[in-house]
């Protein structure tokens, strides 16, 4: 069935595709926004500790179910069909807000030498490791405006690190933890700079909205109050304002459809109820982060574009990577839990950059709050799995425990991808997406590196004994999945130009993680988002009436 | 959403609210009548229950057996754990084959410390289902009661977790039973 057609249709209502949709819908286009999980609100806050985001041992609390959603991982051992709930599928949130919605929510921008990862370190063996064509002074207003229009809270003022041209951040940061407290001393006698983590958390009433009341369901969870800021509670809402964007969920979005001359024409999409629908517009906007925009592109197969639009030179799918994540536990003879949350507040950027030998290293952190199922996660090697010694650990240490982690850059691989799957179908008869990869070796290198940096801060803020987790050198992807739709200036390396515009087709934009050329060392929402305000702002100028200049 | 095939006391489970009313129920063991399990047989159950209570023993503090993890275990079993059912049928005929070929009874008559000895050899030999029911005890010991385990919140108690659970509101609309 034929839909009116609109000058927009985006897909994927996350980090990237709210803020084009607030963006475009704002300057006066038609746009709808499908979306193929639920809306949910505060209210779908079950504050359940297995079944929630992060922890998903009995499901994802939002989205994408197991049933309909398979995906294919190709590793040694062959060909394993795996599911939303498990770890090895990579998945991000299927809910309208995307990660947003239950995400930690903290709001980094990226360092200046994080965009040019090529010129600073050269290149490194094996690793398609790679400038973005833009730099961070491009992406500065827009990391502003971002940081304004849906409200970060913190205090960077301590952070050396930071990019220059700042105004300062519009909420001031949470009170300290007992963690805090402690940690933050410990970092500066070791000449360290620690500073209060920027947070997409109203701290003060913010747009509307209440401040954090601090509960231990943050990360992975639903927002009881609204306080945490996602594109669910902010852009989103302000472009179904303007009575130019319709919202679409439980869409599910089989193909690209595209005219003779390999125009994108709109695209194909299954309803809630599973019936097929022809959604025509003028442009195209693929938001589904990097494992489903690939997929997307690579199913949307025309005369002209035999292996999928865009990947004419095969690179849609490849440099598939997130962050690889080390964490160090210290044990405090005392209990450090004070039971507010969110946890995670306090960081120090000394190690992103300017590790001997290494290119790049990544932000440190403590880590949110933890539940005492998660804390299964947290403990040592040497500590009893079972039985009374196991009861004994945890009754003991649950409370005196301090975690540090952090988001080491990865080195991209080419070898890492996503592709689609000859095979394996979904509930709508969509190809699955097929993953396949390891992380580059030097990228286990540095966080073996950086780990024992946190080691060093735990130790020093008094930690008794301490403990480490390097993770394995398995593909990286979850919730920070970038890659997959590089950006760069030459069509043969890349598959976006630098406003995010697919070099095979001038009116297919890809505005999300996918494009990031390397991820930085942070979790990357608020570079999604300010990109995306930079590229929504892009198309406009280009915008004449019914196509973009080409 | 999980839907639910029948109204009765399953269907409390998967309800908002009420919650704490519904976890005392389902975590209450009930080992009278045939058929009260939802995918173990009675023996099973046994096993189970008495596994459980040597991953997670009773000290000071409550164990899984007193949390009523076999609860949790039974439920999702039919449930998100569907995929685990064989094997947790397959892991259970041969931990007690085990035991009768090496102690020459079954597992759950067997002494404390022979458990033990059992629950070792099944963690180097049958690493697949230990593994499995490591984890659900695990799951069903610390998270939350409405799953059907931590039976009134015994491990977040043991582990001094403050009520109310989220600071300036209950987590439940009725607050928890002591005991």
């Amino acid at each position: 069935m034929a839909l009116k057609r609109v000058n927009a249709v985006i897909v994927g209502a996350g980090a990237g595709g709210g803020v084009a949709a607030k963006e475009l819908s704002t300057a006066g286009l038609s746009v709808v926004l499908l979306e193929r999980g639920k809306w949910y609100s505060a209210a779908d806050c079950r504050k359940d500790d297995l079944h929630n985001q992060r922890t998903t041992v009995l499901g994802n609390a939002f989205g994408p179910d197991d049933e309909r959603n398979p995906r294919v991982l190709a590793d040694e051992r062959g060909e394993t069909i795996v599911y939303p709930s498990e770890a090895a599928y990579s998945n991000n949130a299927a809910c309208v807000g995307g990660g947003t919605f239950s995400y930690g929510a903290q709001a980094w921008r990226f360092l200046e030498k994080d965009f040019r990862m090529r010129s600073t370190y050269g290149t490194v063996a094996g690793s398609t490791l790679e400038d973005w064509p833009i730099g961070y002074s491009d992406l500065e207003p827009y990391y502003d405006k971002a940081e304004w229009e849906l409200g970060v809270s913190g205090d960077e003022t301590d952070n050396i690190f930071r990019g220059p041209g700042r105004k300062p951040l519009p909420m001031p940061p949470l009170a300290p933890s007992k963690e805090h407290q402690i940690l933050l001393p410990a970092a500066k006698r070791l000449g360290l700079h620690p500073f209060d983590i920027p947070m997409l958390r109203n701290t003060v009433p913010y747009n509307g909205r209440r401040s954090c009341m601090r509960c231990r369901w943050c990360c992975g969870f639903a927002c009881e109050l609204s306080a945490r800021t996602g594109t669910h509670n902010t852009v989103i809402p302000a472009a179904l304002a303007t009575g130019n964007c319709e919202l679409r969920t439980e869409c599910v979005v089989k193909e690209i459809l595209l005219d003779d001359r390999g125009h994108a024409t709109g695209v194909a999409y299954f309803d809630g109820n599973d019936r097929l629908h022809e959604q025509s517009a003028d442009l195209v906007l693929v938001c589904g982060g990097a494992v489903e925009s690939a997929r997307l592109l690579l199913n949307s197969r025309h005369r002209l574009f035999p292996n999928g639009l865009g990947n004419r030179y095969d690179w849609v799918g490849r440099n598939l990577h997130s962050h690889t994540y080390p964490a160090a536990v210290g044990l405090f003879a005392y209990d450090t839990y004070d039971d507010l949350g969110p946890g995670a507040s306090i960081a120090i950027c000394d190690y992103n950059h300017g590790n001997p030998g290494l290119a790049g290293g990544g932000m440190l952190a403590n880590e949110f709050i933890r539940l005492p199922y998660q804390f299964m996660n947290q403990a040592p090697a040497w500590a009893p799995r079972w039985g009374q010694g196991h009861k004994d650990f945890v009754r003991d240490a649950y409370k005196r425990t301090i975690v540090i982690m952090g988001p080491v850059q990865e080195m991209p691989l080419y070898e890492a991808r996503a592709q689609v799957d000859p095979k394996i179908k979904d509930h709508w008869g969509i190809p699955v997406a097929r993953l396949s990869g390891m992380k580059h070796p030097h990228t286990l290198e540095i966080a073996r590196y950086v780990v024992d940096k946190a080691v060093a801060w735990l130790k020093e803020a008094g930690a008794v004994q301490t403990w480490t987790r390097v993770p394995p050198p398995t593909l990286s992807g979850g919730q920070h999945q970038a890659g997959t739709c590089r950006m760069g200036d030459d069509p043969k390396t890349s598959v976006v130009n630098r406003d995010c515009q697919l070099h095979e087709a001038d009116n297919v934009y890809v505005i999300d993680a996918s494009v990031h050329v390397t991820n930085g060392g942070f979790n990357p929402a608020l570079t999604v988002m300010a990109n995306a305000y930079r590229a929504s702002g892009n198309l406009l100028k280009a915008w004449k009436g019914s196509k973009v200049r080409g | 959403m999980i839907k639910h095939g029948t109204i009765g006391r399953r269907t409390l489970l998967g309800a908002g609210f009420g919650i704490a009313a519904a976890a005392s129920i389902v975590s209450l063991p009930r080992w009278k009548g045939a058929g009260w399990w939802r995918f173990f047989s009675d023996d099973e159950a046994r096993t189970v229950d008495a596994i459980c209570a040597q991953l997670i023993p009773l000290d000071r503090d409550p164990g899984a057996r007193e949390a009523g993890v076999v609860n949790y275990i039974d439920i999702q079993l039919t449930k998100p754990f569907k995929r685990y059912q064989a094997v947790y049928r397959r892991g259970l005929a041969k931990l007690d084959g085990a035991s009768l070929g090496k102690f020459g009874k079954r597992f759950v008559e067997l002494s404390s410390d022979r458990q033990v000895e059992a629950l070792r050899d099944a963690e180097e030999n049958f690493k697949e289902f230990f593994e499995l029911i490591l984890a659900h005890c695990r799951q069903g010991f610390y998270g939350d009661p409405r799953h059907g385990g931590n039976r009134n919140m015994a491990s977040w108690k043991m582990l001094r977790l403050p009520f109310p659970m989220v600071r300036g509101r209950m987590h439940y609309d009725d607050a928890p039973k002591a005991g």
